[in-house]
């Protein structure tokens, strides 16, 4: 194979904030991730906001995936979209949410930036189709 | 990616933007078009980071490794970077690029820079890939790049080759990972690691990379010296340049990377490597071998794709096999064949020379 063939894989960072420690959902969406082709990066439990804006700037991820199960979403989320910013990396990431996030937060999450919220019992092909339709081209 | 927004990639990578460096290793990393002029710009600026590659067996502790020695550079002020490779999966192509969960000494450091990569399948395209990443971290800045790889094949040999120092991590009671070792990496390693080695078992393991550390440099050493007790000879002290001349021999050195034991000695053992390849010269020998393995790997890769459009404009690669199949001709004759313009070409040159 050559190296010089242009090898595009898309790049996700599977994140776990705050104190919330349920990650089954964050390991079956890493796996299925996995099985779909990307590349996973999965932060591991308790993860700071500021090490997921520092995760997801270095490994220069498309799609960051955050999974929380704990009803901070509020806090958290706005903290890592604040540090993607200062890093001029906001835009061209793709940012959806996973877990429970009750309705009337969810269009609060929106107009921060984050692309979609996917809640309990939604098929993992819905997941996956719908970051290879939105990851962001690179250049 | 225009040519303008290249210049300013480069310009703001070496002003020190992460965003940017993230995005020069990311380009490294896909082959996007003009990744090769970014690397030939950025190799100017490279040539001042010391280089430590660290590999060993899944399991053996090097995430944990990486994460207490990047930690003992930033508590002397250096900045570093991190290379992490992990395996992709042959038929997806996708991976779980787990080394990132063990770095948990840096928090929100960001000088810091640590990045995973897959292998992608790559054949021999990784460590180029690697390599080129390698010299983005080293344009930027960093004073210290620290490669972790998955010990278990030729390419992790290779990837490992980048570096100034070579690492290899045992873990206690691996009497088969030392077999493996003989294989191959042993000849590569500048230092041994025997990681956990609050584990029983951990003084036979190092006896077991002593033993084969003085076999390689003195075959008779077994017979002379008949058992290996529990005290561990300081190899560090007794290397004598007058004696020993350019050779150096690996040290063992005992770690148990979770709690930091053994790291003062693992940096001593380090930084000795080093001094000894600047007094005998052999950075700069390491710095051209590496220089011309690259140009190598680069023709080889380049002249492939040349030829594999050559395959395409006959017809391609499987109506070729199909004759082969079906014993109209030959391999080796479809080679010839394929090769004859690039023969062409190149001989007309050499004959002029002569």
């Amino acid at each position: 194979m050559s190296t010089d063939t242009a090898q595009r894989s898309i790049r996700c960072l599977v994140a776990k904030v705050g104190l919330d420690g349920h990650d089954r959902g964050a390991h079956v969406i890493a796996r299925a991730f996995r099985d779909a082709g990307f590349e996973v990066i999965y932060s591991g439990l308790h993860r700071a906001p500021e090490e997921i804006v520092q995760a997801a700037v270095q490994e220069d991820v498309d799609v960051l995936g955050i999974s929380i199960l704990s009803g901070a979403h509020n806090t958290l989320v706005p903290k890592v979209i604040e540090g993607l910013k200062s890093y001029d990396a906001l835009e061209d990431t793709l940012i959806i949410v996973g877990g429970i996030v009750p309705e009337d937060d969810r269009e609060k999450l929106r107009s921060l930036g984050v692309a979609e919220i996917f809640g309990p019992g939604t098929p993992m092909e819905e997941t996956i189709e719908f970051v290879r339709e939105n990851a962001p081209e690179r250049p | 990616m225009s040519r303008v927004d290249q210049d300013e990639l480069i310009s703001a990578l070496l002003a020190g933007k992460h965003r940017a460096l993230a995005r020069a290793i990311t380009k490294i990393e896909n082959r996007s078009p003009g990744y090769r002029e970014l690397v030939s710009e950025l190799h100017r600026h490279t040539g001042t980071a010391s280089v430590v590659g660290i590999t060993g067996s899944p399991g053996a502790g090097k995430s944990t490794l990486v994460d207490k020695l990047a930690k003992r550079y930033r508590d002397r002020g250096e900045t570093v970077g991190v290379i992490a490779v992990d395996p992709s999966s042959p038929y997806t192509g996708g991976a779980v690029l787990g080394d990132r969960i063990r770095m948990a000494s840096n928090v929100g450091d960001m000088d810091v820079f640590f990045r995973s990569m897959s292998a992608r399948g790559q054949l021999g395209g990784l460590s180029t890939a690697t390599a080129d990443a390698v010299k983005a971290l080293d344009a930027f800045g960093k004073d210290r790049i620290l490669i972790e790889t998955v010990g278990a094949g030729q390419s992790e040999v290779d990837i490992v080759k980048t570096a100034d120092t070579v690492v290899v991590l045992v873990q206690p009671g691996s009497g088969d990972d030392v077999q493996m070792l003989k294989a191959g990496i042993l000849e590569i390693s500048d230092v041994f690691v025997v990681n956990k080695a609050d584990m029983s078992g951990a003084a036979k393991t190092v006896a077991d990379l002593e033993e084969m550390i003085h076999m390689r440099n003195d075959p008779t050493h077994g017979l002379q010296t008949g058992h290996h007790g529990f005290e561990i000879p300081d190899h560090l002290n007794r290397a004598d340049p007058a004696d020993e001349g350019d050779r150096w021999e690996p040290p063992v050195v005992e770690t148990v990377a979770t709690a930091g034991d053994g790291l003062a000695d693992l940096l001593t053992a380090l930084s000795s490597h080093r001094e000894h390849l600047e007094t005998t010269g052999g950075l700069d020998r390491n710095a051209r071998i590496r220089a011309a393995e690259e140009i190598r790997q680069h023709l080889r890769s380049d002249a492939a794709t040349l030829l594999e459009a050559e395959i395409d404009r006959r017809g391609g690669i499987d109506a070729l096999a199909e004759r082969v199949a079906a014993r109209e001709t030959d391999p080796y004759t479809i080679a010839d064949e394929l090769l004859e313009p690039l023969r062409e070409t190149i001989k007309p040159r050499s004959d002029r020379q002569e």
